[in-house]
């Protein structure tokens, strides 16, 4: 897989982000929506930045392109000093499968497969060998809390769980970042402080990056800065100590 | 990487199972339908051809009339018992003449009774059909001379009529003769054309013109030629003897007709072959209607597995390996239905051919074929909702509900 090469070297020398006046408009003519109005943001490695504003702020674009999901109609966005916008599907395909863990706001956990076949299931993509996928998997369901679940389905494990089982696949590849789209948005408070919890030691422990997007500043408080967006602008970007 | 999808891909059938094996029935239809004809008709093409030789492959049939068909004749000139001499005494290479006619009659011993088909013959039948007598014996000479009233009877008429009697020297009632048992045939069982060889009463030839009929006529002449000596030759010597004693100008057409069973073998051969042929054609259908369902369900299960897709994308999976999962999902599924339609045609087959008395061939070509067959339809259907499925936005299937 030549196509990844270039990213193999994590010695670059600029940020693991950088956005550089990142626009983003849908449709056209009368229809045309401006999602995001040229944003310059950088965010570095182990960094846990938590992203909020209201819907419609932009906030979704920004991590959708921050993923390698969506493309910047104008600006640069490179990772790990990589530019993202001369990738194509397939090498952002595999920067995501390399580099980034994905956790949702639904979980999107595949049903009816037990929490350990759906950890396992980013190292199937990476063509880890059966015994390592296992392994790994079983380690990572032991960092989120899990051991002893492994053989439950979604159905059989509840909201904060599931969760948990998502944040364990999202890391089970060691990524240098994970983006988590409103992780705690299904969630009660109770539950929701056990996923932040997990964030934080992830973040703390592991140094892994965390990218939030959350509206619900008892969450944001966990993270050691905030990013508000509005009307496809940032408007406040503040650090703070985090809640440790 | 492919064996990861495979189990990825039977995983996802496990998962639904009731949705799978309805969506393979048609595969497995088609596929067991396929193999149970070309089984069958295979099994039919080798008894015909295994009849045909217990038959004798050197024998000639003669009969009057136009030649329409197997059997079938029109505008009968009957033959008489002088053209049977003349056969014997001028062609040569012939081992054998019979004169054959039959009708069908009530048997009748004391209040039981049987419809049957009597044949006039001599004892060169038994010699040319292949036929012996089991316990009896043949006709003899005067009684064959004298147009005796006698009889060899068949095992079918023996069991309905005697049971377990003791049917020699019996006296059976045919119309309104009444003949002696002097012979029973050994069993043969069913003819090519599902007749039982064994419903019969062979009685001599005069006896049948003189008693039955009530005329001079013979239905059909016999011949069997000398081992090694070629038939066609004695076939066109017994047309040209025949057109002589019928007096036929050159420019007319044969009112008579001279068979070979050889001929007879080739054409039933054939008749069985293409009726497998059509039945498997017909079977074939079912399997690319099978191949329709595939896509349906594939199609289906795409868009219920669009936020799955999602986040196979999001993790990281090519477009190409989505199509993989997908396509390799929709042959191992297609594959299984092969599978268990070739084990349920097996079994169908041998259960058939049981029915229907015709013997069971292991036909492994076919097998493969339809295996492979069925991996195809899978690989053509699913390509579309695998393309499908590979081509989603991530973002848009992220969003789905």
């Amino acid at each position: 897989m030549t196509e990844e090469a270039h990213l193999h070297d994590s010695e670059h020398a600029g940020h693991l982000i950088e956005f550089r006046g990142v626009t983003k408009i849908y449709g056209k003519g009368n229809a045309m929506v401006e999602a995001l109005r040229g944003i310059d943001l950088s965010i570095d490695e182990g960094e846990f930045v938590a992203v909020m504003g209201p819907s419609g702020s932009g906030k979704s674009t920004c991590m959708n392109i921050l993923g390698c999901l969506d493309m910047p109609t104008e600006g640069t966005y490179l990772f790990r000093d990589v530019d993202v916008g001369a990738l194509d599907r397939n090498q952002r395909a595999l920067l995501r499968r390399h580099y980034q863990g994905f956790i949702f706001q639904g979980y999107n956990l595949l049903s009816r497969t037990s929490a350990l076949e759906n950890v396992e299931l980013p190292l199937l993509y990476r063509g880890t060998g059966a015994r390592e996928r296992h392994r790994l998997a079983m380690e990572a369901l032991g960092t989120v809390g899990l051991t002893g679940w492994e053989h439950h389905t979604p159905a059989e494990l509840s909201g904060g769980q599931q969760q948990r089982v998502a944040i364990a696949r999202a890391i089970v590849t060691g990524p240098a970042v994970l983006l988590a789209d409103e992780p705690t948005g299904n969630l009660d408070s109770a539950r929701s402080r056990e996923i932040m919890d997990v964030l934080t030691a992830l973040n703390r422990d592991e140094g892994i990056t965390v990218v939030m997007i959350t509206h619900e500043p008892d969450m944001a408080v966990y993270a050691k800065r905030q990013v508000h967006f509005r009307d496809g602008m940032i408007v406040v970007d503040e650090h703070n100590g985090g809640k440790a | 990487m492919l064996w990861n999808t495979i189990l990825l891909a039977l995983r996802e059938i496990r998962r639904n199972v009731m949705r799978s094996f309805l969506t393979v029935l048609g595969i497995v239809i088609g596929v067991g339908a396929v193999i149970t004809m070309v089984t069958i008709g295979g099994g039919a093409t080798l008894q015909v051809q295994q009849q045909i030789a217990s038959m004798g492959s050197n024998m000639l049939m003669v009969s009057p009339g136009k030649r329409l068909g197997p059997g079938q004749s029109s505008g009968n000139v009957p033959f008489k018992e002088a053209d049977v001499e003349a056969i014997m005494r001028e062609v040569s290479s012939i081992a054998a003449v019979a004169p054959v006619s039959s009708q069908s009659v009530q048997a009748i011993l004391g209040n039981q009774n049987w419809a049957t088909q009597v044949t006039g013959s001599d004892n060169n039948y038994f010699y040319i059909t292949k036929r012996s007598v089991a316990t009896g014996r043949q006709f003899s000479e005067s009684e064959l001379r004298s147009g005796a009233a006698v009889c060899v009877v068949g095992e079918t008429v023996r069991k309905k009529l005697f049971g377990g009697q003791d049917a020699l020297g019996e006296k059976l009632r045919l119309q309104k003769l009444s003949c002696e048992v002097i012979g029973i045939l050994a069993e043969k069982g069913q003819s090519t054309m599902g007749q039982d060889q064994d419903d019969v009463v062979v009685i001599p030839i005069r006896t049948l013109q003189r008693r039955i009929t009530g005329n001079q006529e013979i239905g059909l002449i016999q011949v069997s030629v000398q081992d090694g000596a070629s038939t066609d030759k004695a076939r066109q010597d017994i047309s040209k003897l025949m057109r002589e004693r019928r007096h036929l100008a050159p420019s007319d057409d044969d009112n008579f007709n001279v068979m070979d069973m050889k001929e007879i073998a080739k054409m039933l051969t054939s008749t069985t072959e293409l009726l497998t042929a059509l039945l498997s054609a017909v079977a074939a259908v079912s399997l690319l209607v099978g191949g329709i369902g595939i896509m349906n369900i594939m199609l289906v299960s795409v868009t219920e597995r669009t936020r799955e897709i999602g986040v196979r994308l999001a993790i990281g999976a090519l477009e190409r390996e989505v199509l993989t999962q997908f396509l390799v999902e929709a042959v191992v599924l297609s594959s299984l239905g092969g599978i268990i339609g070739i084990i349920l045609a097996l079994i169908a087959s041998v259960w058939l051919g049981s029915v229907l008395r015709v013997p069971f061939v292991f036909n492994a070509p076919i097998i493969f074929v339809s295996f492979l067959f069925s991996a195809a339809v899978g690989m053509i259907f699913g390509y579309f909702p695998a393309l499908k499925a590979a081509r989603l936005d991530p973002i848009e299937a992220l969003r789905h509900e």
